[in-house]
C-alpha cells in the first residue's frame, strides 16, 4: 500500500446545500460523505454501522433520494441538495413521522432510527399513501435489530394520515 | 470505522476526456460510477487504484433513446431509473426485474447499469478485508496463489453476481466499448468470460458506455433471482429467460442463461434449443429445465451448500419458464422476493 | 385472575387503568428519550468529539493459535502521524468479567488465541494513518496447533489454550444431580432419548462498539463506552490500570443494540484509557463491524443430549441432560453459560428428578459469552422439540400435554430456584385462542404447518459477578425546588427502555409528569451502582430501587403537607402535579410548593432506594446460576410454509404471549415482544457464527467465515412475519407495580416452534439451529428412502463427566445444600480472599 505523507495531502472543498442551508466545507479528499458531515460538519445524526453499504444505517438524501453517505464521495456533493434527520423538522417543529416514531415506539436503541426516517421522508414525498407493502419494501435497506420492524411500519403509516389530514386542513 | 485509501480524483464532463485520461494511467486508473461496488472494494483493500475517474458528470451516460428498432441504454443510468420506468415491460421485463432485485433502495438509487454489468465477481474469500485475507495468505484473485474454493484449481473460481447480466444476456444485448483509440460493438455474451480474474473482456483502458437491445416486440422476457434474504443478498442462483411464442404457445425463439453459478453468466443453448418448435408444455419445461440446470455449477463461493443449490436450479428454472407461458406464478416469485413487483 | 392486553389495541391517548388508578403505569406513552433519538442528537459513543482527539487501532492476529516471539513496533511509532505504539507489556495485567476466569489481557502478551485477537494499538492523528501504521509491526508468531470444535478440544488436551481450567482444553464440568434421575426413568411408561445442536450466533447489534477515553480536567479518567456494564467495566479499569476506582470515571453512553455483546470489559477500553492516560489528549477508538464479530460473546454453539421419562398422560418422571458447550478462546461469562444451559428447564414443567452434566471447551475461536436469553435458548430448543416428538408419541396435543405439566407459581424447582408467578397456562391458552390452534394443528394441507414451545427466563440474575452483600441497584433522588426531580441511577438505556421504567416508576409515585423529571444514568461517578442491562434486571431491580427511593420521598413531603394542612398523611394522594387531600381534593399545594414546604421543614430533600435479591433455597456450589426474584414465560405459535421440492421455509405469522406481570409502558412492551421474536427468528432461519478451517495440509488458518453484516444474515423488513402479540399480565408483587421482564422471554419459544411447525408441514424433524432449505431438503430426502425423515446431530461424544453434585430435591427433604461437597464454609472464604483483590 502506497502513503502520502499527511503534508502532502491536498483538502477538498465544496459548496452544497445541507438540511436547506447553503454550505462551505473543506476535508481531505479521501472522505466519505458520511465522514465530511459526521467530522467536518459536526451532524453526527448520521449513524454508520458497516460503512459497507451493507447495514443502511448511513442513509441520507441526497438530491431527494435515499443513497448511502458511506458510499458516497464528498468530492461528489458538490451542488447537491442533502438532507439528513437533523433538517427534518420545520418552523422549530418535528416532522410528522419524527412524532410518529417517537409515539410508536418505531426507535428503541434509536441507531439505525436517522436512517429510516430519511428514507421514510423520500417515501412519503414521493408517494402520499404506500401501502403497507411499499413501506415495507422502501425500507427494506435498513436493517435493525432492535424492533422487529412492526412499530416502525405503524408509525410510517400514522405519519402518513397525519401528512394527508394536515394537507386537507390548510387547502 | 473503515476508510477509503488515498486516491488522485478526475471528473470529466465528456466520454472523450474520460478515456483520454484513463489511457494515460491504465492500470492505475478506474473509472468510478455509483461506486456501491468499487467504494467498499477500496475501503477492504481488494482494489487501490490510484485514480478515481467519476463518470456521472458525462450526460451521454445518462440517456436512453427509444427507438421502434430497439433502444440504447446510458451506462450511468440508475438501477431505480430503469426498475421504475414504465416502457421496461413485455420484452424487457426480465431487466427491469433483474434490476429492481439488486441490493436495497438505497443502493438502486446510487448503483448504474454499467456498473452492474461489470461487476466484480465475487467469493466467500476474496470479498474480506485486507486483515482476513491476510489471515489465509490472500487468494489466487488476488495477492495469493491458491484458489481456496478449489485449492487444486489453475484458474480462480470467483462467482458472477451479476443481475442485470444474465438479464441482458437473455434479451441479447450488445454493449459498446469506448477507449481512446478506438469503440467497438460487442454482444454482452461475447464479453463474459468463465475467470474469476478475468471474467470481462473489458481492456483496461475502455469505458462501457451503452447497452444496446433490439427490439424484442413480440416476446416476453423474466428474472428470477435466488438469494436467503428479501434485500441486500447478491444472487446464489439466477434465472434470466425470454421466449417468443406463437398464439398457440409454441416456442419460435428463446433464450435462458443461468445465473451465478460459475465466473460468468451461462447461456443455456442446448435448453433453448430444445424448446424451439414446441408448444410450452409440463414436458417441454420439465426437459428444458433439466438441460439448463446441467450446465450450472455452484461452486462453495457464496451462500448457501452448493449441493442444495444445484438441487433446486431445475426447479427454480421451471418457474421462469411457467411464467413466460403465462402461468400466474405470483405466490412462487413471492416466496423469494417476499413482495410483489408491479 | 390475570388480564388479557392486546397491547396492539391500546391508544395513544388511552384513559388511565380504572381500578388501579394509575396516570402513568400501564399508559401506552412516547419514552422519555424518544426525542432525543428521532432528532439524531442522542449521543452514541462514537458521536463525541474532542478538540485533540487521537484515533486508535488495534493489529489482531492473523493466527488461531500463536506464541509471540517477538514484536517490532519501531516502524510504526516512526510513522509520520503516529503518537503511540502500546503492546501487551503496556497493559500486562490480566482481567475478566468472571473473577473465576480473569484470563484476559487488553493486548496479547505472550499468546494469541483467535484470529482477530488484539496484539498491538496504534494511536495516530488520523484514523486511516493508525490503520496504515499497523501494517508497520512486526510481529513474529511461533505457530501452534488449532483447535477448532469441542470434539477436537476433548482429544487434544495438549497444547493447552489456557493454563487454566478443568484439565487439558476442557475450561469447565458441571454435574449436578437432583433425585436419582435412574429411579425417574425406571418409573416411566416412555423414555425419549435425543440429540440436538444449536449452531452459535452473534448479537450484531447495529452500532460498532466505539469508546472516547480522556484525561479530564482534574486529571481523573473518564471513559465514554458503549457498554451495558459501566459498574464491571469500572472495575476492570481499576485492576488493570493499578488506579484507585474513585479516579475513573466511566460513562456507559446510550447503546446503539447490546444484547449481551457489549456487557464484558473489552481490550479496546482499557487500551484507549491507557493511551489517554498517557498522551493527555482524547483518543477514541471504533470498532469496524468485522472487529465486533471477533469481540463476539456471543451464543455458545452447543450440542445437547435429552433423556427423558415421561407417563402415559404426559407427566415428567425424570430428565437427564448434557450439554458439550463450545467456548471460544477465552472465559468471558463462559462459566455461568455452563450452568444456565442446565438450569431453566425445571422452571417451565414440573420436573421432579433432574440430572445435568455440561462441558464447556476452549477453542481458537473468538469467545463466546451471553447473547439474549443467555445459555437457556439452545437447552429451550431440544426440550421443546422433544416435547413435541413426545406429544406425538404420546397422542397428546402438544398445548395440552404443557397444560397438564406446566409449573405452579411459587413453587421451588427440583435445583431449588423459587419461581414466582407462573402464568404460562393462560399463555397458552390465549394462543390456542387466537391462532386457532386446534382447527390448523395436523390439519393444513401438506406444505404449511403450525408449531407451538414455550420458555421461561430470568428477571435479573439473582446473583451478582462478583461475590459481595452489597444491592444489585441503587437510586438517588433529588427533589428540586423547581418541582423537578433528578434520579440517579447506573442502569444503562441500551435500547430496552430503563430510562423510561425509571422515570415512570418515579412519576407515578410522585403523581408528576415523566417530563419533570431529569435523568442521570450509566455513570459510575454520578449515580449508585447498578450491575448493569444484563440477566433482564433492569425493571425490576432499579425499578424496585426507584420505587423505594421515590416511596421515601414521597413519605417526606407528606409529612411536611400533613402538618401544613392538617390532614392525615395516609389520605394525602400525590396526582396530576399536586399533593392533596383524597376526602377533599381541591385542598392541597402543587407538587413544587410541597416540595418547597419540605425543604423549608426538613432541610434539603434527597432519598436512595436499593435492591437486593432475595436469598437463594439453592445453596450447591453452581446454585448462584439461575436463582432469580421472579421467571417470565412465553409461549408462541409459528405457522410456517415449505416447499416440499426445494425446502425453501418462510414464515407468514407468529403469535407469541409472554406472562409479563405487568406491562410498565404498553408500546415499548410490545416493542421489546416483537423485538426479541425478530431476533428469535433470525436465530432461527439464519443467522449462523461459522467458522472455515482452511484444508490442513496448505494451512493452519481458522477464520471467521463472513464477519460482515452482509453475510451474517439477520431479517430484513420484508422477511418479518405478521406478529400477533398478547401481553399476559398477572402481577407478580415482586416487581414493581407487578412487572417481570419482557426483553429476553420472548425470543426464546420462537427457535423450536418454527422446528415444531416444520415437522407439522412436511414430517421432517431439523434437530437443529438454523433451520435451513439446505437441510429440509436433506431430511425429506430421508424421508422419500424410507429412513428416519431427520436432520440432526447423531451422536454425542464420550465425555469422562466428573462424579455429581448430589443436591436432594426439596421433596426429598433437601435443604438447598449437596451431600456429598466440600464444606461450604470453607470454600466460600477461599472465594472471598480471591475476589476482594482489586
Amino acid at each position: 500500500m502506497t502513503t502520502l505523507p499527511i503534508e502532502c495531502q491536498k483538502t477538498a472543498k465544496i459548496r452544497f446545500t445541507l438540511n436547506g442551508e447553503e454550505t462551505d466545507v473543506s476535508f481531505v479528499p479521501y472522505k466519505t460523505l458520511l465522514e465530511v458531515l459526521r467530522e467536518d460538519l459536526g451532524h453526527t445524526g448520521t449513524k454508520h454501522g458497516c460503512e459497507l453499504g451493507e447495514c443502511g444505517a448511513c442513509a441520507v438524501l441526497l438530491d431527494g433520494k435515499p443513497v448511502l453517505s458511506c458510499l458516497v464521495l464528498g468530492l461528489e456533493c458538490g451542488g447537491k441538495q442533502v438532507l439528513t434527520v437533523e433538517g427534518m423538522g420545520e418552523d422549530g417543529k418535528l416532522h410528522p413521522l419524527q412524532d410518529a416514531f417517537a409515539d410508536l415506539g418505531a426507535a428503541q436503541c434509536g441507531y439505525c432510527t436517522p436512517a429510516i426516517l430519511v428514507t421514510a421522508k423520500a417515501l412519503l414525498d414521493q408517494n402520499p399513501h404506500p401501502t403497507r407493502d411499499q413501506i415495507r419494501e422502501s425500507i427494506s435497506g435498513n436493517l435493525c435489530r432492535c424492533t422487529g420492524y412492526l412499530q416502525i411500519f405503524e408509525a410510517v403509516e400514522a405519519a402518513m394520515l397525519k401528512i394527508a389530514d394536515q394537507k386537507s386542513s390548510t387547502t | 470505522m473503515m476508510r477509503l485509501p488515498l486516491f488522485e480524483f478526475r471528473a470529466p464532463r465528456t466520454l472523450e476526456e474520460a478515456a483520454h485520461i484513463l489511457d494515460g494511467e491504465r492500470a492505475n486508473a478506474m473509472p468510478l460510477a455509483g461506486g456501491t461496488d468499487l467504494l467498499p472494494n477500496m475501503k477492504r483493500r481488494q482494489q487501490v487504484p490510484r485514480t478515481l475517474i467519476s463518470l456521472r458528470h458525462i450526460e451521454s451516460l445518462n440517456r436512453v433513446v427509444w427507438r421502434p428498432s430497439g433502444s440504447q441504454l446510458g451506462a450511468c443510468l440508475t438501477l431505480s431509473d430503469i426498475a421504475v420506468d414504465p416502457r421496461f415491460r413485455n420484452g424487457l421485463t426480465a431487466l427491469a426485474q433483474a434490476a429492481s432485485l439488486v441490493a436495497t433502495p438505497q443502493i438502486r438509487n446510487m448503483a448504474t447499469l454499467g456498473g452492474n454489468i461489470c461487476l466484480d465477481t465475487r467469493c466467500n474469500y476474496y470479498d474480506q478485508s485486507y486483515e482476513w485475507r491476510k489471515s489465509i495468505n490472500f487468494c489466487l484473485k488476488k495477492d495469493g496463489t491458491t484458489c481456496w474454493v478449489a485449492p487444486g484449481s489453475a484458474k480462480c473460481m470467483a462467482v458472477s453476481s451479476t443481475d442485470t447480466g444474465p438479464a441482458l444476456m437473455a434479451l441479447g444485448a450488445r454493449v459498446r466499448l469506448v477507449s481512446r483509440t478506438d469503440e467497438r460493438e460487442v454482444l454482452l455474451s461475447d464479453l463474459y468470460n468463465n475467470d474469476g480474474i478475468d471474467y470481462i473482456k473489458r481492456r483496461p483502458d475502455e469505458i462501457l458506455s451503452e447497452v444496446l437491445l433490439d427490439s424484442l416486440h413480440g416476446w416476453k422476457s423474466t428474472y428470477w433471482k435466488l438469494r436467503r434474504r428479501g434485500s441486500f443478498d447478491f444472487p446464489v442462483l439466477s434465472v434470466a429467460a425470454a421466449a417468443r411464442l406463437s398464439k398457440e404457445n409454441v416456442v419460435e425463439d428463446a433464450r435462458i442463461v443461468i445465473g451465478s453459478a460459475a465466473c460468468r453468466p451461462l447461456a443455456a443453448i442446448e435448453a433453448a434449443k430444445s424448446m424451439l418448435g414446441r408448444p410450452l408444455n409440463q414436458q417441454a419445461i420439465k426437459e428444458a429445465a433439466a438441460l439448463a440446470a446441467r450446465i450450472a455449477k455452484p461452486l462453495d463461493n457464496t451462500d448457501f451448500d452448493m449441493t442444495w443449490r444445484k438441487r433446486v436450479t431445475a426447479e427454480f428454472v421451471t418457474y421462469a419458464l411457467r411464467e413466460l407461458r403465462g402461468d400466474d406464478v405470483r405466490a412462487e416469485r413471492e416466496s423469494f422476493t417476499r413482495y410483489s413487483f408491479e | 385472575m390475570p388480564v388479557e392486553k392486546d397491547s396492539r389495541k391500546a391508544p395513544i391517548d388511552a384513559p388511565k387503568n380504572i381500578g388501579d388508578d394509575l396516570r402513568v403505569i400501564g399508559v401506552p406513552r412516547r419514552r422519555v428519550d424518544a426525542r432525543a433519538k428521532v432528532t439524531g442528537q442522542t449521543r452514541f459513543a462514537d458521536d463525541i468529539f474532542l478538540p485533540r482527539m487521537a484515533y486508535c487501532k488495534l493489529l489482531r492476529s492473523p493466527h488461531p493459535h500463536a506464541r509471540i516471539k517477538a514484536i517490532d513496533t519501531s516502524r510504526a511509532a516512526a510513522h509520520p502521524g503516529v503518537y503511540l505504539v502500546l503492546t501487551g507489556k503496556d497493559v500486562p495485567i490480566q482481567y475478566g468479567i468472571l473473577p473465576v476466569s480473569q484470563d484476559e489481557q487488553a493486548l496479547c502478551f505472550d499468546r494469541v488465541r483467535h484470529v482477530g485477537d488484539p496484539v498491538a494499538a496504534v494511536i495516530a492523528r488520523e484514523e486511516l494513518t493508525a490503520f496504515e501504521a499497523l501494517d508497520l509491526i512486526g510481529v513474529d508468531y511461533e505457530i501452534l496447533a488449532t483447535i477448532s470444535d469441542p470434539e477436537e478440544a476433548l482429544a487434544t488436551p495438549e497444547p493447552r489454550i489456557h493454563e487454566y481450567g478443568e484439565e487439558g482444553n476442557i475450561h469447565k464440568f458441571v454435574a449436578l444431580e437432583f433425585g436419582n434421575v435412574e429411579d425417574g426413568f425406571a418409573q416411566a411408561d416412555e423414555i425419549f432419548e435425543d440429540t440436538f445442536f444449536f449452531q452459535g450466533n452473534t448479537h450484531l447489534p447495529i452500532e460498532q462498539h466505539a469508546s472516547v477515553a480522556i484525561k479530564d480536567p482534574d486529571g481523573k479518567l473518564t471513559i465514554w463506552s458503549s457498554t451495558q456494564t459501566p459498574h464491571y467495566l469500572h472495575r476492570a479499569l481499576a485492576k488493570v490500570l493499578e488506579m484507585p476506582a474513585a479516579h475513573i470515571r466511566v460513562i456507559a453512553t446510550p447503546n446503539g443494540g447490546g444484547f449481551g455483546g457489549k456487557s464484558d470489559p473489552f481490550h479496546h477500553e482499557i487500551v484507549v484509557a491507557k493511551a489517554a492516560l498517557m498522551l493527555d489528549r482524547p483518543i477514541k477508538i471504533c470498532l469496524t463491524r468485522e472487529e465486533v464479530f471477533y469481540c463476539h460473546r456471543g451464543r455458545h454453539p452447543v450440542l445437547m443430549k435429552f433423556k427423558t421419562g415421561v407417563k402415559k398422560d404426559g407427566a415428567i418422571t425424570g430428565m437427564h441432560l448434557q450439554t458439550l458447550i463450545d467456548g471460544g478462546a477465552y472465559g468471558s461469562y463462559g462459566v455461568a453459560s455452563t450452568f444456565y444451559a442446565g438450569a431453566l428447564q425445571t422452571t417451565t414443567y414440573h420436573i421432579p428428578r433432574y440430572r445435568y452434566q455440561g462441558c464447556r471447551t476452549f477453542t481458537n475461536k473468538p469467545p463466546c459469552g451471553p447473547k439474549r436469553g443467555h445459555g437457556t435458548p439452545q437447552p429451550r430448543f431440544g426440550q421443546e422439540v422433544q416435547l413435541d416428538k413426545i406429544a406425538e408419541k404420546l397422542k397428546i396435543d402438544p398445548a395440552e400435554l404443557r397444560l397438564r405439566i406446566v409449573e405452579s407459581s411459587n413453587a421451588v424447582t427440583a435445583n431449588f430456584f423459587r419461581l414466582g408467578t407462573v402464568n404460562l397456562s393462560e399463555c397458552i391458552r390465549r394462543l390456542v385462542k387466537v391462532s386457532g390452534w386446534n382447527e390448523k394443528f395436523r390439519k393444513l394441507p401438506q406444505g404449511r404447518g403450525v408449531g407451538l414451545a414455550c420458555s421461561a427466563y430470568l428477571t435479573g440474575a439473582g446473583l451478582p459477578i462478583y461475590w459481595n452483600k452489597m444491592p444489585h441497584s441503587g437510586v438517588q433522588l433529588k427533589f428540586d425546588r423547581s418541582g423537578g426531580v433528578s434520579v440517579f441511577c447506573g442502569a444503562t438505556e441500551i435500547g430496552q427502555g430503563s430510562d423510561d421504567v425509571l422515570a415512570a416508576i418515579v412519576a407515578e409515585v410522585l403523581g408528576i409528569d415523566p417530563f419533570d423529571i431529569r435523568l442521570f444514568t450509566g455513570d459510575t461517578d454520578l449515580g449508585p451502582v447498578d450491575l448493569g442491562s444484563y440477566s433482564s434486571r433492569v425493571t425490576l431491580m432499579a425499578g424496585n430501587a426507584a420505587l423505594q427511593a421515590a416511596e421515601r420521598g414521597k413519605s417526606i413531603i407528606a409529612d411536611a403537607v400533613a402538618e401544613k394542612l392538617e390532614v392525615p398523611k395516609e389520605r394525602l394522594r400525590f396526582a396530576d402535579r399536586r399533593v392533596f387531600d383524597s376526602a377533599a381534593p381541591e385542598k392541597g399545594l402543587t407538587f413544587q410548593e410541597a416540595v418547597c414546604l419540605a425543604e423549608a421543614r426538613f432541610g434539603t430533600i434527597g432519598t436512595v432506594g436499593s435492591y437486593t435479591p432475595p436469598k437463594s433455597p439453592a445453596l450447591y456450589k453452581g446454585g448462584g446460576v439461575g436463582p432469580s426474584p421472579t421467571y417470565s414465560y412465553s409461549a408462541a405459535v409459528v405457522e410456517v410454509e415449505v416447499n416440499p421440492v426445494t425446502g425453501w421455509v418462510i414464515v407468514p405469522r407468529i403469535w407469541i404471549a409472554h406472562d409479563i406481570g405487568r406491562a410498565l409502558n404498553p408500546t415499548l412492551a410490545r416493542g421489546q415482544v416483537e423485538g426479541s421474536v425478530y431476533m428469535g427468528l433470525g436465530e432461527a432461519l439464519m443467522e449462523e457464527q461459522e467458522f472455515r478451517r482452511l484444508p490442513k495440509k496448505l494451512s493452519h488458518a481458522l477464520v471467521h467465515k463472513f464477519p460482515s453484516i452482509l453475510e451474517y444474515k439477520s431479517p430484513t423488513s420484508l422477511d418479518m412475519p405478521e406478529i400477533i402479540t398478547e401481553l399476559i399480565e398477572g402481577p407478580d408483587p415482586r416487581g414493581p407495580f407487578g412487572a417481570k421482564e419482557v426483553g429476553q422471554g420472548p425470543l426464546l419459544p420462537i427457535m423450536p416452534a418454527v422446528a415444531n411447525a416444520v415437522y407439522d408441514a412436511v414430517g421432517v424433524r431439523i434437530d437443529e439451529i438454523p433451520v435451513t432449505a439446505e437441510k429440509i431438503m436433506k431430511a425429506l430426502a430421508e424421508k422419500k428412502a424410507g429412513r428416519d425423515p431427520r436432520y440432526g446431530p447423531t451422536h454425542f461424544p464420550e465425555v469422562h463427566w466428573p462424579e455429581a453434585l448430589r443436591i436432594p430435591p426439596p421433596w426429598e427433604g433437601g435443604d438447598g445444600n449437596a451431600v456429598n461437597d466440600v464444606p461450604r464454609r470453607e470454600k466460600r472464604h477461599r472465594e472471598k480472599e480471591k475476589v476482594l483483590a482489586p
